[in-house]
């Protein structure tokens, strides 16, 4: 069973090296912001995966000038910039909150807070006037 | 008696709601994305000709009037499809339609055209993509609608056929042109 999970990690570790190329970098840091920053960017032609995991041919690209700037020097955040100026908040998987997007993120607060005074008033009255058959259920 | 209607009346309308809801968000084709450039101006590029190495065109070539670009290549099987149809417009029509080769070497890109036609005024090598990304292509074909000024007005991801060119591309073309085009008479 051991040997079985051990050929099967390897596998899937081979799998995911397919897809990815290495880009060769001067220090650790500038690998570990490449890393982190292809890891939020969602690819745009396969939508459910970033673009680290995609092996779409528009992903790849992406990549190579993720690798460019980040060799280049510059920020995360003018990197994230630059794919969003190109194809919208859509590329990140942290998208920023803003008007139009208002009611997915606050939908669930509101519907919670509702659920949560329906229930406050339910439970108050109750014990308000306690009813003796819920009592007897109860016990 | 109030509350008892409500509590009856309440899933009902519920459940219409959500038929409402479902109903557009079947329209609502969640591969297609809004294009980011809408409104803005062209991005910059710097590119040769498909045809001719030697000339480079940038931004200010472009026509100086309403123009559809054209994002393709042929290994895009769709772009196949949609060929004919930019034949056809492109002699229907007088709006100019300049081709965007993405990621693709010249000698396939002339060979497209060679041998099924070239439907476009100019044709831009954007060989290594670069252009294609700043515009925020995605997936070929798609096709901008660009007015005089060179702002983009419009991005239709997907193949121009005849529905798309009647249901799509055509009405936003007459709104920002602010008159009804009529197909030039074909001999066809």
């Amino acid at each position: 069973m051991k040997h079985f999970f051990a050929a099967l990690m390897l596998a899937i570790s081979f799998q995911v090296m397919a897809v990815i190329e290495t880009y060769e970098f001067e220090t650790v840091a500038q690998e570990q912001l490449y890393t982190e920053i292809i890891h939020e960017l969602r690819c745009p032609k396969c939508q459910n995966q970033t673009i680290a995991e995609s092996n779409a041919g528009l992903s790849e690209d992406l990549r190579y000038i993720v690798y460019q700037k980040v060799s280049a020097g510059e920020e995360k955040r003018d990197i994230l910039a630059y794919m969003q100026q190109r194809y919208g908040d859509f590329v990140l998987y942290d998208p920023p909150v803003k008007p139009s997007n208002y009611f997915l993120w606050f939908a669930p607060i509101f519907v919670f807070i509702i659920i949560l005074i329906a229930v406050l008033a339910r439970v108050g009255r109750r014990k308000v006037a306690p009813d003796s058959s819920d009592d007897t259920e109860e016990l | 008696m109030n509350k008892k209607i409500v509590l009856a009346v309440a899933p009902i309308i519920t459940f219409i709601g959500l038929v409402v809801f479902f109903w557009f968000a079947l329209d609502n084709d969640p591969q297609k994305l809004n294009s980011n450039l809408i409104d803005k101006p062209v991005p910059e590029f710097r590119l040769p000709s498909l045809q001719n190495p030697e000339v480079v065109y940038t931004e200010k070539d472009l026509p100086k009037e309403l123009f559809l670009l054209n994002v393709w290549g042929s290994w895009c099987g769709p772009c196949h499809i949609e060929h004919p149809y930019l034949m056809k417009y492109s002699k229907q029509y007088s709006v100019p339609i300049v081709g965007v080769n993405y990621k693709e070497k010249v000698i396939d890109g002339l060979k497209f055209i060679e041998e099924k036609g070239n439907p476009y005024t100019m044709v831009i090598s954007d060989s290594d993509g670069q252009f294609a990304i700043d515009l925020g292509v995605y997936g070929a074909p798609e096709t901008y609608i660009i007015d005089e000024n060179g702002t983009v007005r419009f991005r239709y991801v997907g193949v121009i056929d005849d529905r798309s060119w009647h249901k799509k591309i055509l009405p936003v073309i007459e709104h920002v042109l602010g008159k009804t085009l009529k197909p030039i008479e074909s001999t066809e």
